[in-house]
């Protein structure tokens, strides 16, 4: 009986890791196919390089907010500020590395503590005072990035410590350093998430809030972890991002990537209205929207015009896991041969 | 006695209570703020976000999102300068063209969401990537106007004059008129109840028989026809099209609309609010720089805490008046 469910379980995680599997398969197929060079690999000074070494790269920092995403979308919410709160980590980290006599422990906890206080305020509106998500959410990322501005009181900020340049620019073991860290909060969260019973509690908080609390979770206090533990995502990949291009800025750093995290989780199998979620298909959502945008670097497509078609790969995931398209599909099928 | 408002009002109240306030102070404060080339900018250069967010209330109303307001605007006013600029269409003709556009674009959104179930939020949002791609696909950079239509006509025939100096741009003429039509929409039609109905609770409303797919997918042609509409008003403005512009004016809209009191889960709310909103909006712009000092993004911390305030107002009272429901 419990092999049965267990084994029904894995079935179902595999059926919905297929489609956006398939999509990234089809993706890299047409690229090897069309785009030369674009499977090349090498390696320089003991670092790989390459497209898909670029792909993992330049995707780490959504993948990170992917995650975080994941369980904010499984309670059934949503967190639109994490690229607010990447420019305040970022702004936090440039401001206290140039400063003189802090050490660099410090810096990166700062940066990081600052991410988790914003996470702790959505956490509280949405926990506590019971406020939609997106709504609640929307207002830390209308003023965020107003509060990074007031940090860095509205400078670009450049820095040059090597240490700070190594988280994104760095390599470990041949791989980009954030990939590394990508691989680490994969593990620490698939581990919190599935060896104990936290990933249960978010799913029964997202499944049915009132079922959840009769059986004894809190609703509020899980809620609230998730949206602290989105925000330390968001805080991680300010981190990269600002190190990426050594220096914080309050107005680009991470904008718009709330919606590529959120697109990300959707099209890695969890559904918006919360429940079952699925970390590894969010990582797979995320290097599909990154290998998009590579790929069409690659062809020479214009940065601008590259939304479109990541338009159209977005809506066609998302209809093929919509059970009602599915449904319509298969009654037409079933109806032409009669 | 005390007066009592009914609860429904109560944000409404607040709203304007918070635009008289914010205007008495910047008129104490500082010298010529209370002249009339102030209140005139004021509602000339929000006019394009003032109508965006009216389609944004429909939307909201209707229980939706709008994530796609910014991105057509930019579309919309590059498709126009095109048309006009480089394909010698007459202005009036692109105008027309680029509105049915919009309310085709806004249309297939509201299908999508519809007819497959899929969350607003994520069709408005795949709808402002491919909006703001197409933008770029037809021009790549900002290109100016310069048909005569719309250096004499707009700027200078269909401007009143107001005193000797002074004219009321036509931009604040098509917010007002967009207004009043918003208005008698939502709250004089049957559509418009329908809309209300659909975002109190859409089961209810499939029980009573209302058409909620008809309203569902004309709420989101209403939206998609306001952004192209505030992308003409836009092109009025900035006597130009920009691919680039206009990025997170959806932002700007939804906090108008929540500014205005309307309840983002839906149902609740009214079209003259966001209005206000929307002016309270360009008053913090205003202060600010009448202020000097402060730099702009006070700006988005102030409409951030506005928000969270009305928000906030809105909970407390929905509380009430469900405690005052149990009491009975």
């Amino acid at each position: 009986m419990a092999t049965d469910r267990s084994q029904r379980i894995r079935r179902e995680w595999l059926a919905k890791l297929v489609w956006p599997v398939a999509a990234l398969a089809l993706l890299l197929a047409f690229n090897l196919l069309f785009t030369p060079g674009f499977f090349h690999l090498e390696v320089r000074e003991g670092h790989l390089y390459g497209q898909l070494i670029t792909i993992l790269n330049h995707g780490a920092k959504v993948m990170l907010l992917a995650l975080g995403m994941t369980l904010v979308i499984a309670t059934g919410g949503v967190d639109l500020s994490v690229g607010a709160v990447m420019a305040i980590a970022g702004a936090v980290a440039a401001q206290l590395i140039n400063a003189p006599g802090v050490p660099f422990p410090a810096v990166i906890l700062a940066a990081l503590a600052a991410a988790v206080v914003a996470g702790a305020w959505n956490g509280m509106l949405v926990g506590g005072f019971r406020i939609q998500p997106i709504v609640a959410t929307l207002i830390l990322m209308v003023a965020g990035r107003g509060i990074a501005q007031l940090i860095t009181d509205g400078q670009i900020i450049t820095f040059t410590d090597a240490r700070l340049v190594y988280v994104g620019n760095g390599h470990l073991l041949g791989l980009p350093f954030p990939v590394t860290i990508v691989l680490a909060m994969l593990a620490v969260t698939a581990l919190l998430a599935r060896k104990t019973a936290v990933g249960l509690f978010v799913e029964a908080v997202g499944d049915n809030e009132t079922a959840s609390r009769y059986a004894g979770v809190s609703a509020r206090t899980v809620k609230f972890m998730t949206y602290v533990f989105s925000g330390l995502c968001a805080g991680m990949a300010g981190l990269v991002a600002a190190s990426n291009i050594k220096c914080a800025d309050s107005n680009h750093a991470g904008l718009f990537l709330e919606l590529d995290a959120i697109l990300a989780v959707v099209v890695g199998g969890t559904a918006l209205t919360g429940g079952r979620f699925y970390l590894v298909g969010s990582l797979v959502g995320a290097l599909l929207i990154q290998a998009l945008t590579t790929t069409m670097y690659a062809r020479n497509v214009s940065a601008d015009v590259a939304p479109v078609p990541k338009a159209i790969v977005i809506v066609a995931v998302c209809l093929l896991q919509s059970e009602t398209f599915r449904r319509k599909i298969a009654g037409l099928v079933r109806r032409r041969p009669a | 006695m005390t007066l009592r408002l009914p609860p429904k009002y109560v944000p409404l109240a607040a709203t304007a209570a918070v635009l008289v306030v914010l205007y008495a102070a910047g008129c104490i404060a500082y010298d010529n703020f209370g002249s009339l080339r102030v209140l005139v900018s004021l509602v000339g250069d929000n006019a394009f976000l003032g109508v965006a967010a009216l389609g944004a209330t429909f939307v909201i109303l209707s229980g939706g999102i709008d994530l796609s307001v910014g991105a057509v605007v930019a579309f919309t006013s590059i498709l126009i300068a095109t048309l006009v600029g480089r394909c010698g269409v007459h202005p009036l003709a692109a105008m027309a063209l680029a509105l049915a556009l919009g309310a085709v674009f806004g249309a297939g959104m509201g299908a999508l969401i519809h007819c497959f179930g899929l969350p607003p939020f994520l069709v408005t949002l795949a709808g402002m990537f491919f909006a703001r791609g197409m933008g770029f696909v037809i021009h790549e950079q900002s290109l100016g106007i310069k048909h005569a239509f719309y250096v004499e006509r707009i700027n200078q025939d269909l401007a009143i004059p107001l005193t000797g100096h002074i004219h009321l741009p036509f931009t604040a003429l098509c917010f007002f008129a967009a207004l009043v039509l918003a208005i008698g929409i939502a709250h004089y039609t049957r559509f418009g109840r329908n809309v209300y109905a659909l975002g109190g609770d859409e089961q209810s409303a499939t029980l009573m028989g209302l058409p909620i797919g008809r309203t569902k997918v004309l709420v989101y042609a209403l939206a998609g026809f306001c952004s192209a509409l505030a992308g003409v008003v836009y092109t009025f403005y900035m006597q130009s099209g920009n691919p680039a512009g206009c990025v997170g004016l959806e932002l700007d809209a939804i906090a108008s609309v929540v500014i205005g009191g309307t309840l983002l889960a839906g149902g609740v709310g009214f079209v003259a609010g966001t209005a206000m909103g929307v002016l309270i909006l360009g008053l913090i712009q205003t202060l600010i720089t009448f202020q000097g000092n402060l730099n702009t993004w006070w700006t988005k911390i102030a409409v951030g805490l506005l928000v969270l305030a009305f928000i906030l107002l809105q909970n407390f009272i929905s509380a009430a008046s469900r405690r005052s429901v149990a009491a009975r």
